[in-house]
C-alpha cells in the first residue's frame, strides 16, 4: 500500500540471543488504527517497541531489518527525533510523579527550543481537550498527576503524548490496567484522534480490536501470521491459525 | 551530558589515586619485616657522628592497633549482635525501634565524641586509668557497638520468618533456634558488618586521643597507655624529622593495605559464603 | 505488614525444664539492648554535667560569645569561632563535594558501561573506607603546599574582590580544611544518591524517553525530581560526617581559637578544639568550655542525622556497608 505511513519489512527484535520477533513485513496505513493482536508473549509490545527505537535502549537486544516512517529508515535517523515523531503510551499509565497535570503535560514542550508561557498553554489545553480531560481537570491543572484516577492518569499520559505533536501515537495495550468506563472512553478518543494521527494499538482484547481497528496484525511466538482489515480478518480468517485464536481456542 | 558526569568521576578519582600513590611511594621503601616489628626510633634527620638515623619501626602501633581493636570487638560484638537480637527478634515491643533508633543516632555520635565520653568519665571515676589500654578499648567500643547493631539487626530481618516458625514448630527452644538457625543464616552480613566496624575501629585516631594515648613502647599492661597505629600518624606527621616522617608514612600504607584487603577479603568470601549456603 | 509477620512476637513452647533458658537468653539480649539505650544517654549525662560548669557561667550566651582566651588573668570562653568554623568547612565540603557526587553518581547510574558501574562504584565507596587521620596526614604534605602554591593564589587572583580570598596564603587554612572534608563526603552521598537514582522506576524514564527526550532530559525530567528526597538525604548524611571530622580537620586547619576573617584564615572546628585542648587545659572552666562545646557538637551531629534517616528511611540499608 502506498499510504503506509509506518512500515516495518522483514523486522526481527532479539532480547540476548533470544528473538523475540521473526522477520515481519508489516504496514500501517496514515490516519488508520492498526491493531495489533496475539496470546500473550507473541511478541506485539516487542513490535511496538520497535517503532519507537524503545526496544534497543534495554540491554543486549538488538534489531534486524528495517522500519521506515515516511520511507525513512528510522534505524538510520537519530532515535530522539524519531521518538518526537512517533509517540507512545503505555500499559500501565506513568505521568511523572511529582509533577501536575500542567506541567505533565507541557513537558514535551520543554525538551526542545522556547515557548513561550502562552504557547504552552495553549498547547496543554489542546492536548487535554484532544485526550477528553480537559473538561474534568481544567480547574486544577496545578493539582499533582498522581491525584487522577487510573483511567484519568492514562489519558493524561495521552494528552502528554499528543502535546510533542507526533505523527504516530503507538498504544501498547492502553487499557489492560483500566476498568470498563475507563476504556469505553479511551476507546471513543482512539476513534476522535486517527483524524490527525496515525494509531497502531496493542491488544490482547480481540472484542477491543474489533471496536477500534480499522486493520489488525495477528502475531503468533514472534512471526506474523495474517493482517487485513479488521473486518475481513475477524469474519473471514485466512489462515486456521487466525481462526483458532479468534474463535477462542487458544489465549 | 557523559562528559560532566564523568569528568566529576574523574576528579574523585585524582585525590584517591594521589593518596594511595603517595602513601605508596614514600611508605614503601621504608616497609620491611624489621619495620614491622621493631621499636619507635628517636626522631632524627640528618646522621650524627656519622652514625645514621635509625630506621626503627612501628611494632608498637601495629601491636596497639591489634590489642586494642581485638579487644574492642570481643566488647562489641557480643553487645551489639545481643542488641540486634533484641531488637529484631523480641520486635513488636516498643524496645525493638528504640533499640533501633538509638544506634542509628549513635552512628552519628561524632568519634571524638566517644574519646570526650571515656576520657571525662574516667577522670572522674578513675583517674589512674584515663590513659590506658582500658580507655582506649572503651572507647573504641563505643564507636563499634552501633554499627555491630544496626548491621546485625538489618541482617537478622532478612531471615523470612517462616524460618523461625518451622524451628519453634519443631520444638527446639527460642534460645537456639535464634543463635543456630537464624543467626547462622544471616551469618555473611553479621560478619559483614563485624568487619566493616572493625575496620572503621582500626583508622581512628580522635577516640585514642585521650584514652590509649599512645606510648614509645608496645604493650605495657591493660592499665598503661598504648600506642596504635592512627596515633603513631597522627604524632610522626607533624615532625620534621625524616625518619619519623617516613615511618608515618609506612603506617599509613599498612592501614590502608589492611582496610582495602579487608574489604575486598570480605566482599569475595562472603560472596562465596552466600553461594554455599545457597547449594550453589 | 505482610502476613507472615504474626502480630506479636513468637513465644517459645513451654518445655517443662527448658523455660529457663529461654528466660536467660532473653534477659541477657534484653540487657544489651538497654545497654545500647543507656549508651546514648550515659553519653548525653556526662557532657551535660561535665559541661555544667561553663554553662553556670556563660550559660546560652556561649553560643554567642565569639573570644576564647585562656590567659589566667582574663579568660573568656566564646564558642562562635567553633560553631563557625565547623559550619564553614562543613559548608565548603558541601559546596564543593555535592556537584561532585551528583555528577559521579549519575555518570554511574546513565552513562557509564555496565560492566563498569559495580567496579567504579566500589572504587569510589574506597575513598570512605581511608581513615581520617591519612587524610589529614596527605593533606598536610600534599594538598596544603599545592593550596599554597597553586590554588590560593589564583583564587586570590580572580576572586579576592569579594574580600573573601584575601590575606597569608598558607594553605593550612580553612578552606584546606574544606576541600579534605570535600574528598571525605563524596563517597557518602555518590553511593547513597546512586542508590536512589538507580530505584527510579523504569516507566518513568521510558515515559521522558518516548517524549523525544535526551539523556540529559531523562535526568532532569523523570530521575532527578523522583529522586530527590533521597539525593538531599545523602547530603544531609554528609553534611552530619563532615560536622565531626576530627583528625583531616585538625592538620589541615592551622588551629587558631578565633573568628575567621577569610578563607585563608586558620581555624578551629569544635571537634579540633577538642583534640588540640581537652587534655591540656589550663584549668576547670576551660576543660567545662571545651565539654560545653562538644556537647553542642554532639547536639548539631544527632539532629543532622536524624533528619538525614528521616529521610532516607526507604532508601537506607546499613548492611551495605562502608558509606556509613
Amino acid at each position: 500500500m502506498a499510504n503506509g505511513k509506518m512500515r516495518v519489512e522483514h523486522l526481527s527484535a532479539y532480547y540476548g540471543n533470544r528473538r523475540a520477533i521473526e522477520d515481519i513485513s508489516l504496514e500501517f496505513p496514515k490516519n488508520e488504527v492498526s491493531a495489533i493482536i496475539g496470546p500473550s508473549g507473541c511478541g506485539k509490545s516487542t513490535l511496538v517497541r520497535c517503532l519507537n527505537r524503545l526496544h534497543e535502549t534495554l540491554p543486549r537486544t538488538r534489531v534486524e531489518g528495517r522500519i521506515l516512517l515516511d520511507g525513512e529508515d528510522i534505524l538510520e535517523l537519530d532515535p530522539i527525533g524519531v521518538r518526537r515523531r512517533v509517540g507512545m503510551v503505555f500499559q500501565r499509565p506513568n505521568p511523572f510523579v511529582t509533577m501536575s497535570i500542567y506541567d505533565n503535560v507541557s513537558v514535551s514542550l520543554r525538551f526542545n527550543g522556547r515557548h513561550s508561557r502562552e504557547e504552552i498553554d495553549r498547547a496543554v489545553i489542546r492536548s487535554l481537550q484532544q485526550a477528553a480531560l480537559w473538561d474534568e481537570v481544567k480547574d486544577r491543572v496545578d493539582a499533582p498527576a498522581m491525584s487522577l484516577s487510573g483511567g484519568q492518569q492514562q489519558r493524561l499520559c495521552i494528552a502528554r503524548a499528543l502535546a510533542a505533536e507526533p505523527e504516530v501515537l503507538l498504544m501498547d495495550e492502553p487499557c489492560s490496567a483500566l476498568d470498563p468506563v475507563a476504556t469505553a472512553k479511551i476507546e471513543s478518543l482512539v476513534a476522535e484522534l486517527k483524524s490527525e494521527y496515525t494509531l497502531v494499538i496493542v491488544t490482547h482484547n480481540m472484542q477491543q480490536a474489533g471496536r477500534v481497528a480499522d486493520n489488525t496484525a495477528f502475531l503468533y511466538l514472534g512471526k506474523l501470521v495474517e493482517v487485513g482489515p479488521t473486518e475481513e480478518l475477524f469474519e473471514r480468517p485466512k489462515e486456521r491459525l487466525t481462526e483458532q485464536y479468534i474463535t477462542g481456542r487458544f489465549g | 551530558m557523559s562528559a560532566i558526569t564523568a569528568a566529576c568521576a574523574i576528579a574523585i578519582l585524582i585525590p584517591l589515586g594521589d593518596i594511595i600513590y603517595q602513601a605508596a611511594l614514600l611508605g614503601g621503601p621504608t616497609l620491611s619485616f624489621s619495620v614491622l616489628t621493631a621499636g619507635l626510633p628517636q626522631p632524627c634527620s640528618v646522621p650524627v657522628n656519622g652514625v645514621p638515623c635509625a630506621v626503627g619501626g612501628i611494632g608498637p602501633a601495629l601491636q596497639g592497633t591489634g590489642i586494642l581493636v581485638g579487644l574492642a570487638a570481643l566488647v562489641s560484638v557480643p553487645i551489639g549482635l545481643a542488641a540486634a537480637i533484641f531488637a529484631v527478634e523480641y520486635r513488636g515491643r516498643f524496645l525493638g525501634t528504640a533499640i533501633s533508633f538509638t544506634a542509628d543516632v549513635l552512628t552519628g555520635v561524632p568519634s571524638v565524641i566517644a574519646g570526650v565520653f571515656i576520657y571525662a568519665y574516667f577522670v572522674i571515676y578513675d583517674p589512674a586509668l584515663v590513659f590506658s589500654v582500658i580507655t582506649g578499648t572503651l572507647a573504641l567500643s563505643v564507636i563499634m557497638i552501633p554499627i555491630v547493631t544496626r548491621t546485625c539487626e538489618e541482617a537478622l530481618r532478612t531471615v523470612p520468618h517462616a524460618v523461625r516458625e518451622a524451628a519453634l514448630a519443631l520444638g527446639i527452644p527460642k534460645w537456639r533456634t535464634t543463635l543456630q538457625i537464624v543467626v547462622v543464616s544471616a551469618l555473611p552480613a553479621i560478619l559483614t558488618g563485624i568487619l566493616l566496624s572493625v575496620m572503621r575501629a582500626a583508622g581512628e585516631a580522635a577516640p585514642l586521643l585521650f584514652t590509649a594515648f599512645g606510648s614509645r613502647l608496645g604493650f605495657e599492661g591493660f592499665n598503661n597507655p598504648i600506642e596504635a597505629l592512627p596515633l603513631l600518624i597522627y604524632n610522626f606527621a607533624e615532625s620534621a624529622s625524616n625518619n619519623w616522617i617516613h615511618l608515618a608514612w609506612a603506617a599509613a600504607l599498612i592501614l590502608i593495605i589492611l582496610i582495602l584487603i579487608t574489604n575486598i577479603l570480605s566482599r569475595l568470601t562472603i560472596a562465596r559464603m552466600v553461594r554455599r549456603m545457597r547449594g550453589e | 505488614m505482610d502476613p507472615t509477620t504474626p502480630s506479636s512476637p513468637i513465644r517459645a513452647p513451654r518445655h517443662r525444664g527448658r523455660g529457663w533458658t529461654d528466660l536467660v537468653f532473653f534477659g541477657l539480649v534484653a540487657f544489651a539492648g538497654l545497654f545500647v539505650i543507656f549508651l546514648i544517654f550515659a553519653i548525653a549525662a556526662i557532657l551535660i554535667t561535665q559541661s555544667h560548669l561553663a554553662f553556670s557561667t556563660y550559660g546560652f550566651g556561649f553560643l554567642v560569645g565569639t573570644r576564647w582566651n585562656i590567659s589566667p588573668t582574663e579568660q573568656v570562653y566564646g564558642a562562635v569561632p567553633f560553631i563557625a568554623d565547623t559550619l564553614i568547612t562543613s559548608a565548603i565540603a558541601l559546596v564543593i563535594g555535592f556537584p561532585l557526587a551528583l555528577g559521579s553518581a549519575l555518570f554511574l547510574t546513565t552513562q557509564a558501561p555496565r560492566w563498569l558501574r559495580g567496579p567504579l562504584g566500589t572504587v569510589i565507596e574506597l575513598l570512605a573506607a581511608i581513615p581520617s587521620v591519612v587524610y589529614g596526614f596527605w593533606g598536610l604534605i600534599f594538598l596544603g603546599p599545592y593550596m599554597r602554591t597553586t590554588v590560593e593564589p589564583a583564587l586570590h587572583r580572580y576572586l579576592g574582590w569579594t574580600g573573601g580570598f584575601n590575606g597569608n596564603e598558607t594553605g593550612t587554612d580553612v578552606l584546606t580544611a574544606g576541600v579534605i572534608l570535600a574528598i571525605m563526603v563524596i563517597p557518602t552521598i555518590s553511593a547513597i544518591s546512586r542508590e536512589t537514582l538507580a530505584a527510579v522506576p523504569v516507566a518513568q524514564k521510558e515515559a521522558a524517553l518516548s517524549l523525544g527526550a535526551t539523556d540529559w532530559e531523562v535526568t532532569r525530567t523523570a530521575m532527578l525530581p523522583y529522586a530527590r528526597s533521597g539525593v538531599f538525604g545523602a547530603t544531609i548524611l554528609g553534611l552530619g560526617r563532615a560536622l565531626g571530622e576530627t583528625m583531616a580537620v585538625t592538620m589541615t586547619i592551622g588551629n587558631h581559637d578565633a573568628l575567621p576573617t577569610s578563607f585563608f584564615s586558620q581555624g578551629q572546628t569544635i571537634s579540633s578544639l577538642i583534640a588540640n585542648e581537652l587534655t591540656n587545659s589550663a584549668g576547670p572552666l576551660q576543660y567545662s568550655a571545651i565539654i560545653y562545646a562538644g556537647l553542642i557538637l554532639l547536639a548539631i551531629s544527632i539532629a543532622v542525622n536524624v533528619v538525614a534517616r528521616l529521610l532516607l528511611w526507604r532508601v537506607l540499608r546499613v548492611s551495605r556497608g562502608s558509606v556509613e
